[in-house]
């Protein structure tokens, strides 16, 4: 006898699903498709005149040697937000699970920052550490270190880094909060019994229960520091010093809405689309075993 | 991407069906204009269209802001792609290429005035400024409005307490770094900055000093110019910032305006930048300053020719309805009107564009009692415009001036010398102009 609960009805069903496979079609495969199309394309700004011209756009991309350091520079930074980003988190949270007092108030403050949007989020941190004005800058001139991210390269990294985790912190506290909660007070109270300690308590079974969260939250974060992150980079340094901040996405905004290279545009944004798909493909077949639900 | 351009597609669609009902209801055809003055010059947009309006009956101009320049530019071509373009939309400088070469999506304005027979004449314009926008032949193409060009900004206080004299600003170059010298040495965090450093310090410094920035008039003469601009005196110039960077004489402040604010806040004593930043040091700095020359070098043979403007012009979108057109033409008429013009000039500290409306505010005395605001437009009409000074016109600009940006600061931060970055860029940039001249090829 058959268990699962079937449909008698045809079509129903197929009405069911409809709406969610319509909105996929036309938000999702629809662009995705013209982007394919429109990176084979070199086309002037007002469409006067298009030419089909194979895979000239991404052999000129692939011969610049501006954007394969792109590839580097969105490495590091994704890794960085994404590790940075998920540490400083799940720290919140741990502190934030034991507080009893004004527990409420301190949960409210650390989710405050993901009202915040992106492009603020930048100019906040941007008044804290700018050269001339920042706040920040003034203390670490008292103090002897020179910081002008204007003009170094480094600096220029950490602060899109500091501006990109800060704003994604509050989302993977939520999260590692929820999943705290979740874990059972009895396995807790029973390690501790058998005489282990905070930090033993935590790796041996916290840290395991919370790993289905973790690699949602990874997903998540690298999926946020690729494609997210633009309004943070347009706001605090414009791709500079050089293109020591220009990642892949950024370079994607730039030639597509501010230069009006459109064919250019939708080749860089169809490499992106197809890293993004390997790298989801890699944590879903290899990091996902890890994981125990 | 396609996301932006689409939304921004649905709201010029619903732009325009608005239009439609609201032109049938009052039977005046209204006249859109997308334009990108923000703060207290979109207010004086707002007046000069209220102005026009209500000097006659049957059109009404409806300014509107759309953002920034690229923004407002990005969003028009978009409304054209959608068959529903505004009818003027302002454009800087840097897009003029793209608006030049998208033949048929533009209304020339020379054509514009011809055929509905409005008194026009181009040589009433300054020639710097008539020569940054007309064609190969000589045709305005596009209608001249908010113009501006580089000036010195200097801080008397800073400058007196360093021992110089402010009646005696720098002239030259090596004068600059003398008197960044000594604000340095009486304790100024910071000698002298700019603003806009592509701009400035190389663009217009090309012209100043009658050297080529780029192949075919600097472009003017068609797409298939090639950058020029490392050429001897342009690597000895940024060898010199550079130079002057590493004694701290010279400080690097950003790209684009940010630097004006070490400036206003008195912590760099020099500034070259914009002559359109005067209303904005006039409201922030609390201190004396006035606004001298752009240096040059000395040495130069023919030095200083002219500076080159920046800014921005009106641009006339191809109309499928022509009634549009009179009214078009009616307005620009109003607009280049000595009085429209010179009141503009002097409360935005935009040059007046036109020769009637320097003429007028030098009658007015305005020049008088505004000791300074006259010498962007002196720097502009110094000597007649050469093949080196007329303008610039590069395709794919916006990026040519990002990679000089890149270029620039890896010289700032020593990772480079002068001529290895400018060689760079030279090359960088002229991909991006054999880019566009392919994609502008028929």
């Amino acid at each position: 006898m058959e268990k699962r609960v079937v449909f008698k009805s045809p079509w129903l069903p197929y009405a069911l699903v409809a709406p969610q496979l319509v909105i996929t079609l036309v938000f999702f495969f629809w662009p995705a498709s013209q982007a394919l199309y429109w990176s084979l394309l070199i086309q002037d700004a007002f469409a006067a005149r298009t030419q089909f011209v194979w895979f000239d756009n991404f052999r000129d991309l692939f011969n610049d040697p501006r954007y394969l350091a792109s590839f580097q520079i969105t490495a590091v930074f994704s890794i960085l937000v994404t590790v940075i980003g998920l540490s400083v988190a799940l720290l919140l949270a741990v502190f934030a699970d034991r507080v009893v007092r004004g527990a409420r108030v301190y949960k409210t403050l650390l989710i405050w920052p993901y009202a915040v949007a992106a492009a603020v989020a930048a100019v906040l941190w941007v008044f804290l550490l700018n050269p001339t004005l920042g706040v920040i800058t003034h203390l670490l001139r008292a103090l002897g270190y020179d910081w002008n991210y204007l003009l170094n390269a480094r600096q220029a990294l950490i602060l899109i880094v500091i501006a990109a985790v800060w704003k994604q912190i509050s989302y993977n506290f939520l999260f590692f909060l929820a999943g705290l909660q979740s874990v059972p007070k009895s396995l807790i109270e029973a390690a501790a019994i058998d005489g282990a300690g905070p930090a033993r308590r935590f790796w041996t079974i916290v840290f395991p229960m919370l790993s289905p969260t973790t690699f949602f939250l990874l997903v998540v974060n690298i999926v946020y520091a690729f494609f997210d992150t633009f309004a943070i980079v347009d706001a605090a340094t414009g791709g500079g010093p050089v293109q020591a901040t220009a990642i892949l996405v950024f370079k994607v905004y730039q030639d597509g809405v501010q230069a009006l290279d459109l064919g250019g545009s939708a080749a860089q944004s169809v490499v992106l689309m197809a890293i993004v798909i390997g790298l989801t493909v890699v944590q879903f077949r290899f990091v996902e075993r890890k994981v125990q639900y | 991407m396609i996301k932006s351009g689409k939304s921004s597609l649905v709201r010029a669609a619903l732009a325009v069906a608005l239009l439609a009902l609201t032109t049938q209801a009052q039977a005046v055809t209204e006249i859109q204009w997308w334009h990108s003055m923000t703060g207290k010059l979109n207010d004086i947009v707002g007046e000069i269209a209220t102005k026009f309006n209500a000097s006659q009956t049957e059109y009404k101009v409806t300014p509107i802001y759309k953002g920034q320049y690229d923004e407002s530019m990005t969003a028009a071509i978009a409304a054209y792609r959608a068959g529903n373009p505004p009818q003027i939309v302002q454009v800087f400088e840097v897009g003029t290429a793209t608006m030049m070469a998208a033949k048929g999506a533009v209304k020339p304005v020379y054509q514009l005035m011809a055929e509905q027979k409005e008194p026009f004449d181009p040589k009433g314009f300054l020639g710097a400024v008539s020569s940054y926008y007309s064609d190969t032949t000589g045709h305005l193409i596009s209608m001249p409005f908010n113009s501006s060009t580089q000036v010195l900004y200097i801080n008397d206080d800073a400058f007196k307490k360093a021992g110089l004299d402010p009646n005696n600003p720098p002239k030259t170059w090596p004068e600059v770094e003398q008197a960044a010298a000594k604000l340095k040495a009486s304790g100024a965090a910071c000698g002298f900055t700019t603003g806009w450093q592509s701009w400035v310090q190389l663009e217009s410094f090309s012209a100043w000093h009658n050297v080529p920035f780029s192949t075919l008039q600097n472009g003017l003469g068609g797409t298939g110019t090639r950058l020029q601009f490392n050429g001897p005196l342009q690597v000895r110039h940024i060898q010199n910032l550079a130079d002057w960077a590493k004694k701290g004489e010279f400080t690097y402040k950003g790209r684009k305006d940010e630097p004006l604010a070490s400036f206003t806040s008195g912590e760099c004593a020099m500034i070259t930048t914009s002559s359109g930043s005067y209303a904005n040091i006039k409201a922030s700095a609390k201190f004396a300053w006035r606004v001298a020359t752009l240096p040059y070098y000395a040495d130069v043979k023919g030095a200083p020719q002219n500076t080159i403007i920046g800014g921005a012009t009106l641009w006339v979108l191809n109309q499928k309805n022509k009634d549009m057109y009179k009214g078009i033409a009616k307005f620009f008429t109003f607009l280049s009107s000595p009085e429209v013009q010179s009141d503009w000039h002097q409360k935005t500290g935009y040059v007046p564009i036109t020769l009637a409306a320097y003429d007028l505010t030098r009658k007015q005395g305005f020049y008088q009692t505004n000791p300074g605001t006259d010498i962007a437009i002196k720097e502009l009409t110094n000597k007649p415009p050469t093949a080196n000074s007329k303008g610039l016109r590069l395709g794919n600009f916006v990026q040519i001036r990002n990679i000089i940006d890149e270029e620039l600061e890896s010289v700032w931060s020593g990772q480079k010398n002068a001529k290895q970055a400018l060689d760079e860029a030279v090359k960088l940039g002229n991909e991006q102009l054999e880019r566009f001249e392919k994609a502008n090829s028929n």
